[in-house]
Order: C-alpha cells, then structure tokens, then sequence
C-alpha cells in the first residue's frame, strides 16, 4: 500500500466541488482511499484518521490550502488517480474560463446582468456573506442567507435594514424558501395551494410542506427566517415581517409557524400581531409548551405532521381534528424478537437540524433523556465523535460542515458514522432521516442502503433501521423510488419523521420494560 | 425597491453567491439566475478589509471615483505618434554617459537576476566601457555605473529593458496632453540583449543597430514627420495582433508606413536591403513601438490626486513594480512570478526565469493580456483556448474603470478594450490583471525560451493600497 499526500497554496474551491473530485479519485482502479480537501483543521483531522495525511505535513497546511491525500495498492495507481485529478482540475477551469461570460465576478457585475434581481441567494463563507448579504440589499434584493458562522451582532445589522425596505432578509442559517413556486435551496417540489408557511427551522419547514401535500393540501409561499431570529437578542424581526407579508398576500389563506419556541417577549410580540390576522394560524413550536398560545386564537400542534395535518384541515375549510395513532405493535414485536440482550439504544443521525430536534423531544418524552449535540445541559453530547447510550446526533452542525459539504448534499460522514455505530453492541435501532429535494444528493437512500449493507456485513448483531423520507414523488430523487431503496436495504420505512421517532421509542420503551 | 409584497407577486431573478448547485436547481426550474464567483475581497486579511471599508465611505468613494475617471479619460484621450529616433543620450532625459536603464522597478546589481546581468554586462562591452563580459561584471559591482528604471525615465524597455547611452531609442509624442516617451529598438530574434545573450553576434547587432539601423530610422521620421500609432495599434487589433506577444499585423503595417521614407534616405542600397531584411526577420519589430505608445499614454494620466488607477506595470526579472496614478513616484513590489506557458523544444520549466520587463505596460493600458479575445491565434502560444482568451479579456472589465473607445475588439462586438486598473477594484475581486509574455532564461548569456501567462504578485497591491489609504483623505 502507498500513500501519497500533496497540497496547493492558496487554492480555493468549494466543498461540493472537491467532494466530486474526491469520488472520482476513490472510484481509480487501485486507489482504496483519497480526498481532496481545503485545509480546515476538521478535514485535517479526517484525512489523518482515515491515513491519507501525515501529521508532519498537516503541521505547513492551513485552511486557504488544498490538501490531496491519496492511498493505493501501488505507485501506479497513484500516478493514475492524480492523472484523473489533473483533468478534474483542468475541466474545472475549462468550463469556468468557458463560461465565464455567463457568470459574474462580483455581485455589483450580476447585478447589471440581471438588470432587475430582486433575490440573493447566499452561501458564502460565514465572514464574508453578512456584507454580500448588505450589498445584495442595497441592491434592492431580497435574501437567503445559507451560510452560519455569521455573529448575531451582524444579523441584527442585516434585519434591522431588510425592516426598514421592507425586505426579506432570511436567515444566516436558513437553508429553505419556497417564493412564488420557486424552490431556494433545499427545498422539494410540492403543489401549489392557499398555505403560507414561516418556519425559523429549515428541515422542519421542508417536513411540513412536504407532509401537506401528501395529506391533499398546498404551499403559497414558504419562508425561512433562520433559527436564532426568535431569540431575545435578534427579537422576532423577521418572523414578524414575513407573517405580516403573508397576512397580506392574496394566495395565503392559512397561516403556519414552525419553530423552537421563541423567547417570551417574541412571542408576546407575534402572539399581538396574529391576534388582528383574519386567516387561521397554527403554530408548531416544538417543545413549547401549547398554553403558550392558548387564548390567542392559535390552533397549537405539537409535531410538524400535526401541524401539517391541521392547516390542511383548515385550508379546506374543515376543523382540525387529532390524527389517529398507528398500530405498530406488530413491528415493534417483531424486531424485539430480534436483539440480543445487549442491544438497548437507540442512536439517530439526522442530517435535517429540525428533524433531530423534533425526533429528540418525541423519544425523550417516551424513553427519558436523549444525549445530542443539540441538546442543552446534562444530556449535551460533549464528545461528538463517541455516542453514548441513547444519542440523537445532527450531522448538519458547524462541527461537521466546517470544509466539508452539508450531510443532505454530501453523505460520506454520515455513512461512515452508520458504520461505526453498528459495531456498539449496545445498539439496537438506528434512526435516519433521508431528505430529497433541491440541494440535496442525488441518492440519499443510495448511500444509507450501502451503508446499511456494509454495516450488516461487519457488525455482529441484528440492527432495525428506521428511515423516514422527507421528499415527494415529484421530486427528481423520486419519494417512491427512494423508499424502496431503503426497505430493499431491510429498513423499516416510516411516513413521517415523527412516525419514526415514535415507532423506535415503542421498541425501545417495551424492551426496557 | 422590490419591498416584500412586490415580491410575492414577482417571479423571483436569482443571485446566486457560493453553492454553485443551488444555481443549477434554480435553473432546473427555469428561475433566471446567475452564478456569482466570489473570492474573499482582499483574500480575507483583516487589515486590507478596513482599508478597503475606509476608502468606501461614500465621501471618499465619490473622490475617487471621480479622480479615476479623469486618470482613464487622459489614458483614453492620449494620442501618441512616433516623432522620430534619437540616441539615448540625445534623447531621454537624465539619460549619462555611465547610466544603463533596465525595465521593472529600481534594483541593484546584487539581486539582478541572470537575464538582466547578461544584457548588462553585454550592453557595457557595446558601449566599449568594458574589453569582455568579465571585466563588465567588475565595472557593473564597482557601483560606478548608475542603474535606474526606464520607467523613471518617460521610457520603456521590453524584457532586461536594458538601455546603454548610444542605444538608438524610439521617439513618441502624446499629441493629447505634449508629454513624450521612449524604447529601444527591436533586436528581432531570440538570442538578443534583452533576453539576457550576450556574445559577439549579440555585440555585433547592436553595432549595426547603432551605426545603421538608428540613424535610417532617423532619417526616415525625419522626412515622415509623425506616423499615427494610435490609428495603427488599433487597426492591428482588428487585424488579429493583441500587440505584446502577436505583433504581425502591427509590424506589416508600421513597415508600410515606414518604406516610402525609409527607400528615400541617403542610405546605400545594401544598407536599406539589410534593414528590410531586418525588419522582415522578425514580426517583433513593432513590439517596443506599441509600449512606448502605451507608456505615452499611461504617463499622462500619473499624479491626480485620489485616483487609484495602476499606471505603471513592469518586472525586473526579482521584483514585480506598481506604480498608481494617485501616489506618484512611489514604487509598490513584490515578487517576481513564474511565468506558466509552453517552451522551445530543449528547456524545461526549471531553466525559466522569473517574470521580466516593461512590455506589461500594453496590458495597463488595455491591449496584451487585456485584448487577448483579438488575438486567437496566439491563443496556443499562451497554453490556452479560444474561450479561455475571451473570458481572461472580459473579466479584465471587473478591475478596471472603462472602455477605451479608440481601440476596439471585433470579436466583442467592437467593444473597447478595459482600460484604467483600479487597486482597490482587484483587491475587492481578487482579480489579478493578465499579462501575456515572453520567457527569458534564467541563466545569462542564452536569450528567450517561451512564452506564456503570468500576473503581479497581489503584494503589489496590498502595498499600493496601504498607501492609498493613508493618502485619500
């Protein structure tokens, strides 16, 4: 075996790019290991781990350089693997320089290209996309801001001046939008209605324009405002904004709230402004409590399918009515039959933020407490590379995304994750979300079915995997398909993300008793 | 301003800025959009931000953006014409008996590197101040030769730039703004003075040039009077020359303008059969005349106060020189680059020297590098593609002030070419100017190896806009 590492100085590109490059270099013959990375200290780390970097050359690297590491059966295949790089490069250039008349330098040029933009989307480095985000309103553009690492000092900035143009400024960390039947990043193609969504959590957004359509209903407008808006500090500017332009637009006719609950003088402020709204609203604050909005008017849901469900009741004109519970009794005793007497927990590794939130509050109130590294206090994962007993683990954190592509985009940590995973004897559900959508990896339910299999070949003991798919058939990775993938892989596929969460903690509750 | 109801009834018109898949979904959808290629402005260093922030305070914007304009106006308006040739010493002004020009920015005999110590050394033994090549490079560390940058001088020197007092020089008058500027005359071939060869043959040449060539030339503007570069460098653009590496249209019609002056000096027929052979020799010849075009016109735009355009572009062959037109006589450096291109059968990229001479000055005005979509034929010369060479000339548009009206690209629908290179405009993109060039070898004493692409160190401009800062006001 040979190993091979080299680096370039100040070469810039960016992680969805140099994931592809990474595969195409795993796929030469003869080459069992490579990546190419920019030189963050978590990618060094990773490519130390799998052997493809040596600590004496990640000393010289730092994160503006790009860091090659190759392994392989023999110098040849080496050769060849970087031959395949060089055209990876050069391609790259070609098409950039090729194209280069379609695209622009510097938003200022896009600008007078466009002639009238009147939308920025944004997902740039956290340090540099607050100012792209201010010239992309100076401009007159609305915005979603993708990127996070930007401070809250720098968000009020930003919000305080998209209130004053009347201008939607969501996010920094807003991954989903959908204006006007257009998808902004991750977003899933479903039908048009008179349902107008504001969401301070992207997957939990996606979960529930997703589940409205399955249960008959549709989405006017979907907008994200990013996760800290609701906060004291950032005061609601944006979850204000927004639920006032959809009270004003024609097409919405029901209004839905998704979010972690905001802080008290928030929601005393959204509460005041709802009270005047003539169109229903329900709100879905997940683990808030439901009197927070009692006396409001509010029609209170407690999961993102139960918020789906009622404002497609209300969008249809009928009361909201409670959503029956499944009879899953027949799997859960059928997988229990299954463990062994070491097999106890449950670990989920979600690649939707708002997914793991949400599964994380259904299981704790079933199981007790879930150790995350979303969870606040005793049971905050401090080791986000050890699990321990049941942990619920969002892979779309800062942690994992700094260099690296996010998990909907790019599945290789989670799949190695699902691998390692596996080989706790103490584990015995796994819980995954598979999200579809634009932005997201062209076969989610691909790679979690490899990893299944993988997993299954190496570890010694039975492991039920719930999978819930965030996606409709519209989609291009196709719901249907996707699910199939995965019960042909031997996972239990659940509808919704709350199905899921609820059938691992009946397994769970009934073998701990 | 789309306020946010105009928005939900509008069809959304995409920026999109990093991600680039986000783009191709949007597209997917049929959502007009367009792909911003971001780079750190000021690739992210801290300071340079603050800088960049200061000078963007609207007061200070609009100084510079309206001394900029004045500075390309003067670039664009200039209108040089060749006057005449005149011995160096004649001519340039503060031109002695014991100076030597060189191009790029000012460096001692020390840190030269082998090209420039070769034309040195060679251009000494030609002007009989030293026997041989060895006692030149006694004389040349004695510290009794005066170095000083042609650039210090109204003139321009392509390559080692090196020019010796008795060097017949080019003659070019700004008729716009009255200032004038210099250059030597092409040596044609490759194993030449300015290359860094410098053996007998060499020698020779520069003998012939000296007491033949020059004074023909002389005499020919004489009778000429002036010859309108302004008119020919904009017609050999239309004609496939970018005039810094493809000079063949240029030099075909300079020699037309030339002849009938040329046939009609007192000159022995033999005489004028060897300098129309000279000139037929290389397409090269019109190579030095489009810089000291370039410089005549650059030069009028120095020293207006507040304008951050780049006037002066040139190398050593150690040290990449900036000088901008807000700052004058200050010298912004950094490290000569490697020059990436194709070369002669036998070099290898080792034996390459770093970047050289004055000749970037036609890509600070706008032609080289900068017109590079006029020249597809040279494309392979340079290692690149057709498409490659039209999107290096528009994205010159994002560094620079303006259009130059007066020189124009057929293949872009006559555009003009980018002219006036802003500092702060390449720091905010992170943009560097192309420039189009030849290679000399490292070692002296061997002449020119290739050809290719390079850009200044961003040094240069980190610099130049640390002093702009604590300049503008």
């Amino acid at each position: 075996m040979v190993m091979y590492n080299t680096y370039k100085q100040n070469a810039y590109y960016d992680s969805v790019t140099l994931m592809l490059f990474s595969s195409k270099l795993a796929s030469v013959e003869g080459i069992k290991d490579a990546a190419v990375m920019m030189g963050t200290d978590h990618n060094k780390s990773l490519m130390m781990k799998s052997g493809i970097l040596t600590e004496e050359l990640a000393r010289s690297i730092t994160p503006n350089d790009l860091v090659i590491g190759i392994r392989g059966e023999g110098d040849d295949h080496i050769q060849q693997a970087l031959k395949v790089l060089e055209e990876q490069f050069e391609n790259k250039r070609q098409s950039v320089a090729g194209d280069e008349r379609i695209r622009a330098k510097t938003l200022e040029s896009a600008v007078k290209q466009l002639g009238n933009p009147n939308f920025a989307v944004i997902s740039l480095p956290g340090k540099f996309a607050g100012d792209e985000a201010m010239k992309a309103m100076k401009n007159g553009m609305h915005v979603l801001l993708f990127s996070d690492n930007v401070s809250i000092e720098e968000e009020n900035r930003l919000k305080d001046y998209a209130v004053e143009h009347q201008l939607l400024m969501m996010g920094p960390d807003c991954g989903t939008a959908i204006v006007n039947g257009a998808a902004l990043g991750f977003a899933n193609v479903v039908p048009q209605g008179n349902i107008g969504v504001v969401a301070a959590a992207g997957t939990g957004l996606q979960e529930v324009s997703v589940l409205i359509g399955r249960m008959g209903g549709g989405i006017s407008q979907a907008l994200g405002t990013g996760g800290r808006d609701v906060k004291e500090e950032v005061g609601g500017k944006m979850m204000l904004l927004a639920l006032n332009a959809l009270n004003n637009d024609p097409q919405t006719q029901v209004i839905g709230i998704v979010s972690k609950p905001p802080s008290p003088s928030v929601m005393q402020r959204i509460l005041n402004l709802i009270q005047n709204f003539q169109k229903p609203v329900v709100a879905c604050f997940l683990g808030g409590d439901e009197k927070l909005v009692a006396g409001a008017g509010v029609v209170a849901a407690e999961t993102l399918r139960e918020a789906a469900s009622y404002l497609v009741d209300l969008s249809q004109g009928r009361q909201p009515q409670k959503l029956p519970d499944e009879d899953v009794d027949g799997i859960v005793a059928g997988e229990r039959a299954k463990y062994a007497a070491s097999q106890r927990y449950v670990r989920g590794l979600y690649s939707g933020g708002s997914l793991c939130y949400e599964s994380m509050l259904l299981l704790e109130k079933e199981i007790g407490g879930i150790y995350s590294n979303i969870a606040h206090g005793e049971y905050e994962l401090k080791d986000v590379e050890s699990s321990k007993g049941n942990t619920l683990i969002d892979m779309g954190d800062d942690y994992f995304t700094d260099g690296m592509p996010h998990p909907m985009i790019d599945p290789r940590l989670r799949a190695e994750r699902i691998k390692r995973e596996a080989q706790d004897e103490s584990v015995a559900v796994m819980l995954l979300d598979c999200v579809l959508g634009y932005g997201a990896h062209e076969n989610p339910a691909g790679a979690i079915a490899d990893a299944i299999h993988a997993a299954r070949g190496s570890g010694k003991n039975y492991i039920t995997y719930i999978v819930s798919v965030c996606g409709t058939d519209a989609d291009r990775q196709n719901r249907g398909s996707q699910e199939k993938i995965l019960r042909d892989a031997g996972a239990i596929v659940m509808p919704s993300n709350q199905q899921a969460a609820l059938l691992a903690a009946k397994i769970l509750k009934q073998k701990a008793e | 301003m789309n306020g946010i109801k105009d928005l939900l009834y509008r069809e959304p018109v995409v920026i999109n800025e990093g991600v680039e898949l986000f783009k191709e979904d949007l597209v997917k959808q049929g959502v007009q959009t367009v792909q911003v290629n971001f780079t750190p402005p000021a690739g992210g260093n801290p300071q340079l931000l603050d800088i960049l922030d200061y000078l963007s305070d609207p007061r200070r914007k609009e100084a510079i953006a309206l001394a900029n304009q004045e500075a390309v106006k003067r670039v664009i308006t200039s209108h040089p014409v060749l006057v005449g040739y005149g011995k160096a010493l004649d001519v340039i002004p503060g031109m002695t008996a014991k100076t030597i020009l060189h191009a790029g920015p000012p460096i001692t005999w020390d840190r030269m590197c082998g090209a420039m110590r070769g034309a040195i050394t060679g251009a000494l033994v030609f002007e009989g101040l030293a026997r041989d090549i060895a006692e030149a490079e006694v004389l040349a560390a004695s510290g009794e030769i005066i170095f000083s940058p042609c650039h210090e001088h109204n003139t321009v020197g392509s390559m080692a730039g090196v020019t010796s007092p008795s060097m017949y020089v080019h003659i070019v008058k700004n008729k716009a703004y009255g200032n004038l500027a210099y250059t030597n005359l092409s040596e044609q071939l490759s194993k030449i003075l300015r290359m860094g060869a410098n053996d007998q043959s060499v020698i020779d040449r520069l003998i012939w040039m000296r007491d033949v060539l020059g004074p023909m030339l002389k005499e020919a503007m004489e009778l000429a009077g002036e010859i309108d570069l302004r008119l020919l460098m904009s017609q050999a653009l239309h004609m496939g020359d970018e005039c810094h590496n493809r000079n063949v249209a240029g030099t075909s019609i300079l020699s037309q303008a030339l002849t009938p002056y040329l046939a009609q000096t007192g000159f022995s027929m033999q005489d004028k059969v060897d300098v129309f052979n000279f000139i037929l020799s290389s397409d090269y010849f019109s190579g030095p005349t489009w810089m000291a075009a370039c410089k005549c016109a650059m030069d009028a735009a120095q020293g207006i106060e507040n304008s951050t355009v780049v006037t002066t572009m040139c190398r050593n062959g150690t040290d990449f020189g900036v000088r901008v037109s807000g700052l004058p006589g200050q010298w912004f450096t950094g490290p000569s680059q490697q020059v990436i291109g194709p070369l002669f059968a036998g070099f290898k990229p080792e034996d390459s020297g770093l970047d050289i001479g004055d000749s970037a000055i036609t890509e600070t005005y706008g032609i080289g590098g900068f017109a590079m979509a006029a020249a597809p034929a040279i494309v392979s010369l340079v290692g690149g593609t057709v498409a490659e060479a039209i999107g290096f000339t528009d994205k010159m548009l994002e560094i620079t002030t303006d259009t130059n009206p007066n020189v124009t690209i057929p293949l872009l629908n006559f555009r003009g070419v980018a002219s006036g290179i802003d500092v702060l405009k390449v720091l905010e993109t992170g943009i560097l100017p192309i420039i189009n060039t030849a290679i000399a070898h490292k070692e002296p004493g061997i002449g020119m190896i290739g050809a290719g692409i390079v850009h200044p160190p961003m040094d240069c401009f980190v610099k130049a806009a640390q002093a702009l800062g604590q300049n503008i006001r």
